[in-house]
């Protein structure tokens, strides 16, 4: 209680809202309540900005994945006074966290990386968080690399180029040439039902459309797995629980091309924010700053008030013991409230019941290695489309490498990013491992099967050694909302995009201020140019 | 720039304009003002770069520019006071081209303007490479950029390797782009020629890039910069020598000179030529255009001397003087009646070059004799005075005649010592094998018209190896696919049908001509049944073929008697090589002017000609007529002679075309009604003009 007691008492003490938490649609929505007028308090327990969104030196890293892994911590129950507090829990969105270590290296240099909780994750250069960005002129706070390259697993463990744009249709050596007639041909057909509408039923599923395209095997993995991004086999319908019909494939296609181009310096359609992911939410949080919303670090919240009744909600009581009431309040995906409500009180939530599996979870893993998965490429992104990897592959397997160049790690080392959906943490490492297998030469000693260690030295002079390497399980649970005045914003999902997240985030908002405006447009130009320094300039 | 769409000016524009129009004239009358006296101070020359950056277009302002700047160099170089260093100078200049640039880089005066001052010795290739860069990333096909970028090089020796990487990252970037397409074959085509490291063995360079540019060809078929370096590629791959492929005499021949008047029945076991001079015309036929055949290329060795000294004729020669087919005229020794053998040797000695700069170096030779029969002066007369009816019943197959089977056998026999002919190589046929194959894989999946036309190419180009002797002769010569592929493509593309028409009909003439058994079938022998007492033609009927122009002459050369009515002939071009024809029908085909009729001039045998039915007339604009000979070309200044026509000044006015067509033929026969142009006005014209015309549109004219 020491440390409490060194920060001075917040004023004021109401607020219209009370955001706890710094991650994305956090940050987002204090952002977008402040611009809209409101009085924003903005608190977060960690002494970093970002939460499950940050961006983190490797030992932070490393121990916010273990602090986040336990099982949920109760507070102190101080229930008195004249209303009722419920103590507010957190509960671990992390399991299964695995860490190899076949160097020191990285860890003593653990200053020098910057590691994404929530990875792989970037941007598509027309997407909506990109619009956001610049029309909130947040991008005046970031810097983007482009993400120069994609490759996709072609078999046999080759990494062959992803030909998704005429001039890499033009240049890849993995096609043949009918196929290269076919791929362009499709794309052409596209930006015609684009332009000019089509007959066409729209609603069966994508795959079905691209057959009756006539497109062989090979381009149709391409497209849905590595332009339009499927999670699922879409090969396999009946377990595919995401299957993307043949309006959105078409508007994935869309979105990807009209990003190719968008600014003038990326090469590609895809950027990556230098300094990592974390940069987003601090952007956020400074453009919230700007409008008047307060920050307050290494706050926890104690408990939730509610009033006598129990029902409504009131205020926290921070861990300095301050109590401060709002309207409403907004938290993390990681924190709960636990089940001992007093008799009488709503919960519309479900899902907090019943945990976990509904909603499936996220295997993620990050390696270190001193060299490029593909030499020719710093950062790029690559794809294990299903059954690539093994016969029962049913989800695919994405993989964002990172060089120096976006300051993520010290020069010459090279941060590699993978995630894969999965029902289960057994399958999500098989899927992990199998891909990290298929692009780095593991030192012996660490290997768990024989025969992947054979099959590792054929091509071991070719790939990058591990150094070090993290996989950890993440779940996707969500929280529809609790009580009418507390919402949980959405989690870090599966997706290399954020746009359901900022769907999430922008429909929370719309409930919390039904007659507010999610970021009043403001007066900017049309066009937008990525200069020199790969800025995005309004 | 391309892909960017205009927009119609608003008013506040539309002001401005006029307001810096006005600026600009003010600017111009004091530039010309200067220019005029030759005043060249600071004040002068800050006007004229005010005036060149807002107008890089103004190209005595240039002029001016260059003046100003020798003008200072030379006042520099006269150590005069307070003059500029020749440095500072010309950084000027080069600074005010970039700006003028900046305002339009597609200003031919600025862009020449910055090499006359790099002419100058100055700036760094690096800072020209860099302004280059600027330029072609606003327009990656800027053809000005490209062009100066070939300067740059030229003048600052970098390696044509390098730039040939250049070319391959501007392709990559985007492929539709000419300028880079058509910089890489300039460059492939150095580093070919000086054997560069990497670039000694051309069936290997040629077939690497056949598979970069098919990359783009495939990935969209539909932009045409691809195709047309394919097309390049496979210019370079069919490259070869120019062949020595036909003869007139035949390799092997007899040939009968008849003085004055040949034989009533001459044994058809000879090919007979009538001549009032005792000369037979002797013509060689290439594989392409040539030049260089002359006295000291070919010998001719003649059992009665004559044979040095003789005149070679390029027969249609182009501009710069090549030609397929090339004539002399030997002379029979005036005393003598004996049968001589001649021998003809072909690029003995070197010197026989093709347009595109290849030589002609294997020898060759052909031999044949001639002789000369005795005359019987009756029989002059009786021929003469007969009409040619062209009946289908005076025209005997050649398979009547066994004697005679064999003679048109070693006519259409190309015997030339072939075992001599250079071989394709191998890998060349695997090439264009290779790009067979893989059009048929696009044109599978893609109904592409260009895909189709080079398909055809690609095909014709394989069976022309296969006939100029490669060494994979297990392999027959195909056309039917290619003429299904031409007759789809006349569909598929209306407008450009008569190109498609003109390779249809070298294709389908090929098809007729190139093999014995083909070619036999449309021979035989016409004798006038009326009158039997006229000596017989040796015949070739193309009648009704659809065919719109002439080709594969060098299997014809022996002919006299041809039928090519009932087609759709615009051009007679290449009949020119036809030296023995007496007797060309052309009815019922498309020739719209008479100055399309041009080869026929050159056909000194010509007696029979039948043009009826045809467009002459019909078409009040002849597009043909300003590539032909007319009085307005000095060429014929001196021909144009008003003689006999000096009474008749308006007839020949009207008809000069005519004139010049037919006042060197020796016609008998001639046919020409049915064209538009045909009246009494005409006949009577033509009648004066030809004493020795005995029948006009099937009646006597005397």
């Amino acid at each position: 209680m020491d440390e409490t007691t060194l920060f001075p008492p917040i004023e004021p003490s109401n607020f219209d809202l009370i955001v706890v938490g710094t991650g994305l649609p956090e940050s987002i929505i204090a952002a977008a309540a402040s611009a809209a007028g409101k009085t924003v308090l903005h608190l977060d327990p960690n002494p970093f900005y970002g939460t499950h969104s940050a961006s983190l030196p490797l030992d932070d890293f490393i121990s916010f994945l273990r602090s986040h892994s336990e099982s949920p911590s109760l507070q102190v129950q101080t229930s008195d006074d004249d209303d009722v507090s419920i103590p507010l829990a957190t509960r671990p969105l992390y399991s299964n966290l695995e860490i190899n270590l076949h160097s020191s290296e990285p860890l003593e240099n653990s200053n020098k990386f910057t590691l994404d909780l929530g990875a792989p994750c970037a941007f598509l250069c027309a997407d909506a968080m990109i619009d956001l960005i610049l029309k909130t002129g947040i991008n005046q706070y970031m810097e983007f690399k482009s993400v120069d390259s994609s490759f996709v697993s072609g078999g046999a463990g080759k990494l062959e180029s992803v030909p998704d744009s005429r001039s890499a249709i033009f240049k890849t050596r993995s096609l043949l040439g009918p196929e290269k007639y076919q791929l362009m041909n499709f794309f052409k057909h596209v930006q015609g039902i684009l332009e000019n509408g089509s007959e066409e039923d729209m609603e069966i599923p994508f795959v079905d459309f691209l057959t009756k395209r006539g497109l062989s095997q090979k381009l149709k993995s391409i497209i849905l797995y590595t332009i339009a991004w499927a999670d699922y086999d879409q090969g396999k319908l009946e377990f595919c629980k995401d299957v993307i019909t043949t309006r959105s494939g078409i508007n994935r296609l869309a979105l990807y091309h009209s990003s190719i181009g968008r600014f003038s310096n990326a090469n590609g359609a895809i950027i990556y924010p230098i300094y990592g992911q974390g940069e987003l939410s601090q952007a956020f949080c400074r453009r919230a700053a700007v409008k008047g919303c307060i920050y307050v670090l290494r706050m926890p919240v104690i408990s939730v008030l509610m009033d006598k009744d129990g029902r409504t909600y009131q205020g926290v009581r921070l861990a300095s013991g301050q109590e401060l009431s709002s309207t409403l309040l907004i938290l993390a995906p990681s924190f709960t409230i636990p089940k001992s409500l007093p008799p009488g009180v709503e919960v519309t939530n479900s899902n907090h019941k019943s945990p976990s599996n509904a909603e499936g979870k996220v295997a993620r893993g990050i390696c270190i290695a001193k060299n490029s998965v593909k030499p020719e490429a710093a950062n790029c992104l690559v794809f294990f489309p299903p059954r690539s990897l093994y016969p029962e592959q049913i989800t695919s397997v994405r993989v964002l490498q990172l060089s120096s160049n976006v300051g993520v790690c010290p020069s010459k080392t090279f941060v590699t990013y993978l995630s894969a959906v999965c029902d289960d943490s057994v399958e999500g490492k098989k899927l992990l491992n199998a891909a990290i297998n298929a692009l780095f030469h593991i030192a012996v000693s660490s290997s768990s099967e024989n025969n992947e260690i054979d099959n590792l030295r054929e091509h071991a002079e070719e790939k990058p050694c591990l150094l070090w390497s993290a996989l950890y399980i993440q779940d996707l649970t969500k929280f529809h909302g609790a009580f009418n005045s507390i919402k949980f914003t959405p989690m870090p999902d599966e997706h290399l995009h954020y746009d359901d997240i900022l769907d999430a985030t922008e429909k929370l908002f719309k409930e919390l201020f039904p007659n507010e405006d999610f970021f009043a447009t403001t007066s900017t130009s049309d066009e937008q140019h990525l200069d020199g320094n790969t800025e995005l300039d309004p | 720039m391309h892909g960017i769409p205009r927009k119609a000016p608003t008013q506040e524009e539309r002001d401005d304009s006029s307001l810096r129009a006005a600026k600009l004239r003010d600017l111009q009358s004091q530039l010309l003002h200067f220019h005029h006296y030759k005043i060249y101070t600071k004040e002068a020359i800050e006007i004229s770069a005010k005036l060149l950056e807002s107008n890089p277009e103004h190209y005595t302002g240039w002029n001016y520019r260059k003046l100003a700047v020798q003008h200072l160099l030379d006042r520099h170089q006269e150590n005069e006071v307070d003059s500029e260093p020749p440095q500072s100078v010309l950084d000027g200049e080069l600074i005010l081209v970039e700006n003028a640039l900046k305002t339009n880089f597609k200003a031919y005066g600025a862009w020449h303007h910055r090499k006359w001052v790099l002419s100058k010795g100055h700036s760094s290739s690096d800072r020209e490479l860099r302004l280059l860069g600027k330029f072609q990333k606003l327009d990656s096909r800027n053809f000005h950029a490209w062009n100066y970028r070939r300067f740059i090089t030229e003048l600052k020796k970098i390696p044509d390797e390098n730039e040939l990487q250049y070319t391959t990252d501007m392709i990559y970037d985007n492929f539709s782009n000419y300028s880079a397409w058509h910089n890489r074959s300039m460059l492939l085509s150095k580093l070919l020629e000086k054997r560069a490291k990497g670039y000694e063995k051309t069936e290997n360079v040629l077939s690497e890039e056949f598979e970069f540019v098919r990359n783009a060809l495939f990935t969209d078929p539909d932009d045409q910069s691809g195709w047309f370096y394919y097309l390049w590629l496979l210019g370079q791959t069919l490259k070869r020598e120019p062949l020595f492929i036909s003869s007139s005499p035949p390799h092997g021949s007899n040939l009968s000179i008849s003085i004055d008047n040949p034989d009533c029945q001459p044994p058809f076991s000879k090919i007979y030529h009538q001549s009032k001079e005792r000369t037979f015309p002797l013509i060689l036929y290439f594989s392409e255009a040539v030049e260089g055949v002359n006295s000291s290329t070919v010998t001719v060795d003649f059992d009665y001397d004559g044979g040095d000294g003789l005149i070679w004729h390029p027969l249609s020669a182009n501009k710069l003087g090549f030609s397929q087919a090339w004539l002399t005229y030997i002379k029979y020794p005036h005393d003598s009646l004996e049968s001589c053998h001649v021998k003809v040797t072909i690029a003995q000695f070197p010197g026989i070059i093709s347009s595109s700069g290849m030589p002609c170096s294997q020898p060759c030779f052909i031999s044949f004799t001639a002789s000369v029969r005795s005359n019987n002066q009756e029989h002059s007369e009786v021929q003469t005075t007969h009409k040619i009816s062209w009946n289908v019943e005076n025209f005997k197959a050649h398979s009547t005649h066994p004697e005679d089977a064999n003679l048109l056998a070693s006519l259409c026999k190309l015997d030339i010592t072939k075992e001599n002919r250079p071989t394709t190589p191998m890998l060349c046929m695997e090439t264009i094998s290779n790009e067979i194959a893989c059009s048929r894989e696009l044109l599978s999946s893609s109904n592409c018209k260009i895909g189709k036309l080079t398909l055809a190419r690609l095909l014709v180009a394989h069976n022309t190896l296969i006939t100029y002797g490669c060494m994979d002769s297990g392999t027959e010569a195909q056309y039917e696919e290619i003429l299904a592929l031409y007759h789809d493509l006349m569909k598929m593309d209306p407008a450009h049908v008569g190109y498609y028409e003109d390779e249809y009909s070298l294709v389908l003439m090929k098809q007729l001509t190139s093999n014995t058994e083909s070619l036999l079938k449309l021979c035989g022998n016409y004798q006038e049944l009326s009158s039997p007492s006229i000596s017989s033609y040796t015949s070739v009927q193309l009648k009704g073929l659809s065919l719109s122009r002439v080709s594969c002459v060098e299997h014809l050369l022996w002919v006299q008697m041809l039928d090519l009515s009932h087609n759709k002939l615009r051009s007679i071009e290449g009949l020119e090589a036809l030296q023995l024809l007496s007797c060309l029908k052309l009815s019922n085909n498309r020739l719209s002017s008479f100055t399309a009729l041009e080869p026929l001039k050159m056909l000194k045998s010509l007696q029979v000609l039948d043009v009826s039915y045809n467009e002459i007339g019909s078409h009040s604009i002849d597009t043909r007529r300003y590539m032909c000979s007319s009085p307005l070309n000095s060429r014929l200044g001196s021909e144009w002679q008003l003689k006999r026509f000096t009474d008749e000044d308006a007839d020949l006015k009207h008809f000069w075309d005519a004139y010049l067509l037919f006042k060197d033929l020796n016609l008998v026969q001639l046919d020409i009604v049915g064209n538009a142009v045909a009246d009494e006005r005409l006949k009577a014209f033509l009648v004066k003009l030809m004493s020795a015309l005995k029948w006009f549109d099937g009646e006597s004219c005397h």
